[in-house]
């Protein structure tokens, strides 16, 4: 199997992930688009990883997922601060930091 | 040693500037005459050894530190002691001291911190004056140079609460800075093209130069150390400070302002005789210049009315006289000079400040008169030293003028001989009008505010006509407290008597030193000064040498053997050169000098009998002559309005140009405009920059995804 199929299905879940950041009005939702978006990387990480012969692909795919469990943890107990401050989960409703 | 002499006023600046606020006044004023009395002990002693040595080897070096070094570059701190600094230092801490003491008195109504205050200036003045004649090369001479100007300011400004001191104080520093400017510049021109700046080692190399026939880098040197000189010395055009700095408290007048500091131009250039007189033309601009400030200075003196004006421009006009004698080469006549002058004027300057300090601040002598009855000290003293300036025959006045005026004919100078002999009875005319204004006719000063009781607080003199006699020591004087005097004139209480009184004898007896040798007398400070001049000793020269170069100046005075002013002539340095008075012209320059002798006199009687007859017997003669001439009159009155003109063509110029170019355009438009500018470009910049920070999380988002594609295209498509 080429690598180019992996790549495209790779390319397709960021995609979805970047435009469920870009277009939904739900901090959950964006969390886990983000979640999307690193999972595409991670899947890229490891066809190339296959394709060359090395473990190091699997080895970053570990810190990524490591990395995204924490960020997890802390976006979402950032949603539920924000959640309890202001009644709204819309992104949109969180700009008052600013000039 | 030699250090010690300098460092002792040093040290009793240190102690009053520190801690003379909690000092009384007796400690403070005790402790800086007494460190002005040790002084003048040392400098005794060193000035001792120094007459013990042979006249070509008369030289005490010291050397404090390596002051700094750079490549071939190397300067120390270094005092050197020779005939001519010795002169100098004697003067200073001599005379020093004696104004020190009179100032204990004089100053008593001050409190204590401006007391403590006054002495530490004194002192460090003082300290001052000794490094800048110490001082083995051109730099330590200039800290010293600097030194007095800054001492001077800091005393003209000692009454700083009154607008006119504070403005006089201005005047004298910002002036000075004109003549400090060109005296650096001629002292970097030096190191240029001597390559030292020690003054033995330029005198030496100087002296192996030709003269300069035509204008040369030395006479560019020598004229801008003369420039730096009429600063310093009060000369056209920069003499217009000296009679404004009668702000001041008159010791400091008496001090600085005519014994000390003013002469500083003139031992500069008797420090670099020999520079000098490789500059000719230099020295007929000196010589020009000196005569003008005499004549000048004498005219604006006989109109005066402030008793401490007059004496400041009488004291221009002398220093004329110095330089005068300066040009013409007679550079021991012009010292000569400066060390009587010291006397007597110094002597005037006390008298008027006790006159002063009688009259509680009187200073206008149309207000005074019929003071010699009450105030009999100061009369004699005052007198004596009238007569010493005016030049009356056996004073110390007369030997000093008529050897500068005898030089000046002898060296051809007819014209300035002329100018000379003028000055010399407007000086006695203006010093006898002074006199007669102030001590004889009827009494014109307000009784009432000499007999007021409790000025300056309350505090009593507690001596009247019989006063000071009855006070053994001032510490007495000054423990009297509050007691009230009887309403009476007092005349100078002791501590002011007593520097009055030796002052007095100086002026008589200073001159004794250099009598002429036509009046069968010996002219010892003229030998005394003639190795200086001539640069015969050197003292970087191994011993074997220096019998040679006694040898040598055997030889230059051989051909004059039996010449009575062999010494004279060498005193000139090119005196041999110019093959002078030869051995046969003997009796005729003898001859010439009695001569002129007899009409200096006769001058000086002149004037005297002029202003006795102007003043005291026709007292409407010089008003109606001032009705009668009163352009002349006004003109001489403003001073030639020098003041009004160099306000007009200097200081309203640089202040137009500071407030409508500096200030409204440089400081405002540029400066200011630059500053804002900067300011409001940031806050242009940042309002624009200010609308990408939304506050919303997906435009960030939006911003990082788009940032990354970009950086992505660039590195695919590169």
């Amino acid at each position: 199997m080429p690598i180019g199929y992996y790549l495209a299905l790779s390319g397709v879940l960021f995609a979805i992930g970047a435009a469920g950041v870009f277009l939904r009005r739900n901090l959950i939702t964006l969390l886990l688009s983000v979640e999307i978006m690193l999972n595409a990387v991670n899947l890229s990480f490891v066809a190339f990883g296959r394709q060359q012969g090395s473990v190091d692909g699997q080895i970053i795919t570990f810190f990524v997922m490591t990395v995204a469990a924490a960020e997890a943890a802390v976006g979402l107990a950032l949603v539920i601060a924000l959640f309890r401050h202001r009644e709204s989960l819309n992104p949109e409703a969180f700009t008052s930091l600013k000039w | 040693m030699l250090a010690l002499i300098p460092l002792l006023p040093f040290a009793g600046f240190l102690v009053n500037a520190t801690m003379g606020k909690r000092l009384p006044k007796g400690v403070s004023g005790g402790l800086a005459s007494v460190a002005m009395l040790a002084a003048f002990a040392v400098a005794a002693s060193q000035v001792w050894s120094l007459m013990g040595m042979a006249p070509e080897a008369r030289e005490i070096n010291q050397v404090l530190f390596n002051w700094m070094a750079t490549g071939r570059f190397s300067l120390d701190m270094g005092f050197r002691l020779d005939a001519l600094s010795a002169v100098m230092i004697l003067v200073i801490t001599g005379i020093g001291s004696l104004i020190h003491i009179y100032s204990t008195a004089y100053m008593h109504e001050e409190t204590d911190a401006d007391f403590a205050r006054y002495f530490s200036c004194l002192n460090l003045f003082v300290f001052f004056m000794l490094l800048l004649v110490l001082g083995a090369n051109a730099l330590v001479m200039f800290v010293g140079w600097e030194g007095v100007g800054l001492c001077s300011y800091l005393l003209i400004g000692y009454y700083y609460e009154k607008a006119s001191a504070s403005d006089a104080a201005k005047k004298a520093f910002v002036v000075n800075r004109v003549g400090d400017y060109a005296f650096i510049l001629g002292s970097l021109l030096l190191f240029w093209t001597v390559g030292s700046l020690d003054f033995v080692t330029i005198g030496q190399t100087v002296k192996a130069m030709p003269v300069e026939t035509s204008f040369g880098v030395l006479s560019l040197i020598t004229l801008l150390l003369f420039i730096g000189a009429t600063g310093k010395s009060a000369q056209i055009p920069l003499y217009v400070w000296l009679p404004d700095a009668m702000e001041g408290p008159t010791p400091v007048s008496a001090l600085i302002h005519a014994a000390t500091m003013v002469t500083a131009g003139v031992y500069m250039i008797g420090r670099n005789a020999v520079l000098f007189e490789h500059a000719p033309i230099t020295l007929g601009v000196i010589a020009t210049v000196g005569a003008a400030t005499a004549f000048l200075a004498g005219t604006i003196g006989l109109v005066q009315n402030d008793i401490k004006r007059v004496l400041a421009y009488s004291t221009v006009s002398q220093l004329g006289y110095m330089f005068l004698a300066m040009g013409v080469g007679a550079f021991g006549a012009g010292i000569f000079h400066l060390y009587t002058h010291a006397f007597f004027k110094a002597c005037l300057f006390l008298g008027s400040g006790a006159v002063i300090h009688a009259l509680h601040g009187e200073q206008d002598i149309r207000h005074m008169g019929g003071l010699k009855k009450h105030l009999p000290v100061t009369y004699w003293t005052f007198l004596i030293a009238s007569l010493a300036i005016a030049g009356v025959p056996a004073l110390a006045g007369f030997f000093s003028k008529d050897e500068i005026l005898f030089d000046t004919f002898r060296h051809g100078h007819t014209a300035l001989w002329v100018v000379g002999v003028l000055t010399s009875l407007m000086t006695a005319t203006y010093m006898f009008r002074l006199v007669f204004l102030t001590f004889h006719g009827e009494e014109r000063f307000d009784p009432a505010t000499v007999g007021a009781h409790g000025h300056g607080g309350g505090h009593g003199h507690g001596h009247d006509d019989h006063g000071h006699d009855a006070h053994a020591a001032p510490a007495s004087h000054a423990g009297h407290g509050t007691h009230g005097h009887g309403g009476h004139l007092h005349d100078a209480p002791p501590a002011m008597a007593l520097a009055l009184i030796v002052l007095a004898i100086g002026s008589v007896a200073a001159g004794y030193i250099g009598v002429p040798h036509a009046l069968g007398g010996h002219n010892a400070l003229g030998e005394w000064l003639t190795p200086v001049f001539a640069l015969e000793n050197t003292q970087q020269a191994p011993p074997a040498s220096l019998n040679a170069h006694a040898g040598h100046a055997a030889a230059v005075e051989g051909p004059m053997a039996g010449d009575a002013h062999a010494a004279e002539a060498t005193a000139h340095g090119t005196g041999a050169a110019h093959g002078d008075p030869a051995s046969g012209e003997t009796h005729d320059e003898t001859a010439l000098e009695l001569t002129l002798m007899g009409v200096s006199s006769a001058i000086a009687f002149l004037g005297i009998g002029l202003a006795a007859f102007l003043w005291i017997r026709n007292r409407h003669i010089p008003d109606q002559m001032a009705q009668s001439f009163s352009g002349v009159h006004r003109l001489l009155l403003h001073k030639y309005y020098v003041d009004e003109a160099y306000d007009a063509a200097i200081v309203q110029p640089i202040k137009a140009f500071s407030i409508h170019g500096l200030w409204k355009v440089a400081d405002a438009r540029v400066i200011d405009g630059a500053v804002n500018g900067a300011g409001a470009l940031v806050n242009a910049a940042s309002s624009a920059l200010r609308l990408l920070q939304t506050g919303s999380v997906k435009t960030y988002a939006a911003g990082t995804f788009l940032g990354a594609v970009l950086l992505l295209a660039f590195f695919l498509w590169r």
